[in-house]
């Protein structure tokens, strides 16, 4: 199969690779996938006192795609509040990084590991998730 | 030519590059003034020139396998002969029975070929192997029934390169008077091969495994006792009926040639490849976490499917971009499971998507080993940096006790 160039850039040079205190206050920890599925992605996010994003870390195990795809994510969710990281889609990934159809799944993955490392740093700060943005507007 | 050729090729058991050799006695079969003509043409020297050629390759090919050159019908490769035996004998003896026996591990030729059979009425039982990959001959034993006609058990198996007890099976079958078919597309030149030995009835081959050609192959048939297949391509009755159209001279050399060169240079070729495969394992089995798949003693010389664990198969190939293998993993199939060969082994899934085949050949040098072992080495290691598998695994965590969320 061939790698888009961003895929293979990603891959090859992945941005914020690590591991965070989890914890930490501020840390939310969110990992998705299992290990029999062939990827596991563990994404980590430490917002500031006004509650934007200021750190990101992840580690996958799985395809290049589904490195590349939380690699990316790290990058998207720095600077933003946890509701505007909420919003990211899927295929803002998928037309990011030009996956095939057949790589969709790891785009969901890192769609599933930036809500869940959103809803761990919720529940420690002892917040509930607020309203959907439609019912509220 | 240096002795480090990059991409190094160490994916053999896909298909190997076609031998010099081979490739001059092919050329040699196509122009005018070359040995073009059709071997069933009798009436003119361009007939009999093409038909003397056909003999010969037919008898290197017999040779290898200790058959009668009348034995040997020629096909388009391992997958059309796996049709011809299977169906071909199911269907020749279903008024005895319609039950056959295989493997789990088979190739796709063989194991579609048996679903196509289920379709049409017959019963086929999927016996497990062990977990080395080798059959329990008592296992098979005790799923043979009354209305069993058709055994097809591999010689070699194409992933993991295990050798199964093909005479061991063929004494069974032969005993109880059951058809015994065997793929043996891996096993030409690197395993002996005798088919009175091994009391096999239908042997499949082809070429391109063997430094020959694609698109050629061979169905081994026996005459003594004489085994029955129906034709599954009609025509003009070439090869006594049992496989029409006419006969592609420069493949059928070519197959012949290989064979003869197989033959001849197995022994030598075999240490050497060994060796070589020895030196590869060597310069990994001390990284940690890392599974041979298979057995080590009952394997062809140039296989080594080994599992790194906490590290996916696909990502490693896509670091290893100067060598080329191939992996178990789900990514690199469509279907998002991993290989079934290795499940059918018990593996864990996490080691079936962990696993990378490399085989050896030929052409492979003790350069490009050391090269795949230093790329191997670094790309593990930084794949394992990358995981949270292995962070856990260095963490003491029991994997297995973790609830993962499925998806
Ligand atoms: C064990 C086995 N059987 C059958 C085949 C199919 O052979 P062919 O490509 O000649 O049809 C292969 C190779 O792909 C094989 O390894």
């Amino acid at each position: 199969m061939a790698y888009s160039d961003k895929v293979i850039d990603h891959y090859e040079n992945p941005r914020n690779v690590g591991k965070m205190d989890a914890d930490d206050q501020n840390v939310g920890t969110g990992m998705v996938g299992a290990p029999a599925c062939g990827d596991v992605m563990r994404l980590q996010i430490k917002v500031d006192d006004n509650g934007v994003i200021e750190d990101a870390k992840f580690k996958t195990y799985g395809c290049g795609s589904a490195i590349a795809s939380s690699s990316l994510v790290t990058e998207m969710v720095k600077g933003k509040t946890l509701d505007e990281a909420a919003a990211i889609k899927n295929m803002e990934i998928v037309e990011e990084l030009a996956l095939p159809p057949v790589k969709i799944h790891c785009s969901v993955l890192a769609e599933d590991a930036i809500a869940a490392a959103i809803a761990d740093l919720r529940e420690k700060r002892g917040e509930t998730a607020p309203a959907k943005a439609e019912s509220a507007a | 030519m240096s002795n480090l050729n990059i991409p190094v090729y160490l994916d053999y058991s896909a298909t190997t590059p076609v031998d010099e050799r081979v490739a001059k006695a092919m050329t040699d079969c196509l122009t005018l003034q070359g040995n073009f003509g059709n071997p069933a043409s009798r009436s003119h020297v361009f007939g009999w020139k093409a038909e003397d050629a056909v003999v010969e390759a037919r008898k290197n090919v017999a040779d290898l396998i200790g058959a009668n050159p009348k034995e040997i019908v020629w096909t388009s490769g391992a997958t059309e002969s796996d049709n011809l035996a299977i169906k071909g004998a199911a269907h020749f003896y279903s008024s005895k029975g319609k039950h056959i026996i295989t493997v789990k591990t088979e190739h796709k030729a063989v194991l579609d070929t048996c679903r196509q059979l289920e379709r049409e009425g017959f019963e086929v039982t999927y016996l497990d192997p062990e977990d080395n990959g080798l059959v329990d001959i008592n296992k098979l034993a005790a799923a043979i029934r009354d209305d069993t006609t058709v055994v097809s058990v591999m010689h070699v198996n194409n992933e993991i390169g295990v050798i199964q007890d093909i005479a061991a099976i063929g004494a069974l079958t032969r005993s109880k008077g059951i058809i015994f078919h065997v793929d043996a597309a891996q096993s030409p030149g690197k395993v002996a091969i005798d088919v009175n030995a091994m009391n096999v009835d239908l042997m499949s081959l082809c070429a391109h495994k063997v430094y020959g050609p694609k698109g050629i192959g061979a169905l081994y048939v026996r005459r003594k006792p004489r085994v029955r297949i129906e034709a599954q391509i009609h025509g003009g009755g070439h090869e006594r009926g049992m496989r029409s159209g006419t006969l592609a001279t420069h493949q059928i050399v070519g197959m012949g040639e290989s064979f003869r060169i197989a033959h001849e240079e197995m022994d030598v070729e075999n240490a050497r490849v060994e060796a070589l495969r020895d030196r590869l394992y060597n310069g990994l089995k001390d990284m940690e976490e890392v599974y041979v798949n298979g057995d080590l003693e009952q394997r062809i010389p140039g296989n080594l499917n080994i599992s790194f664990n906490f590290v996916e198969g696909e990502s490693l190939m896509m670091s290893l971009k100067d060598i080329a293998v191939s992996s178990g993993s789900a990514c690199t199939s469509d279907s998002l499971e991993p290989s079934y060969v290795l499940r059918a082994l018990g593996r864990n899934d996490e080691l079936a998507h962990s696993s990378l085949r490399f085989t050896l050949g030929r052409f492979t040098t003790p350069e490009e080993v050391d090269f795949t072992i230093a790329e191997v080495r670094k790309a593990v290691e930084k794949l394992r940096d990358l995981s949270p598998l292995w962070d856990m695994f260095k963490d003491g965590v029991d994997l297995d006790s973790v609830q993962w969320a499925a998806h």
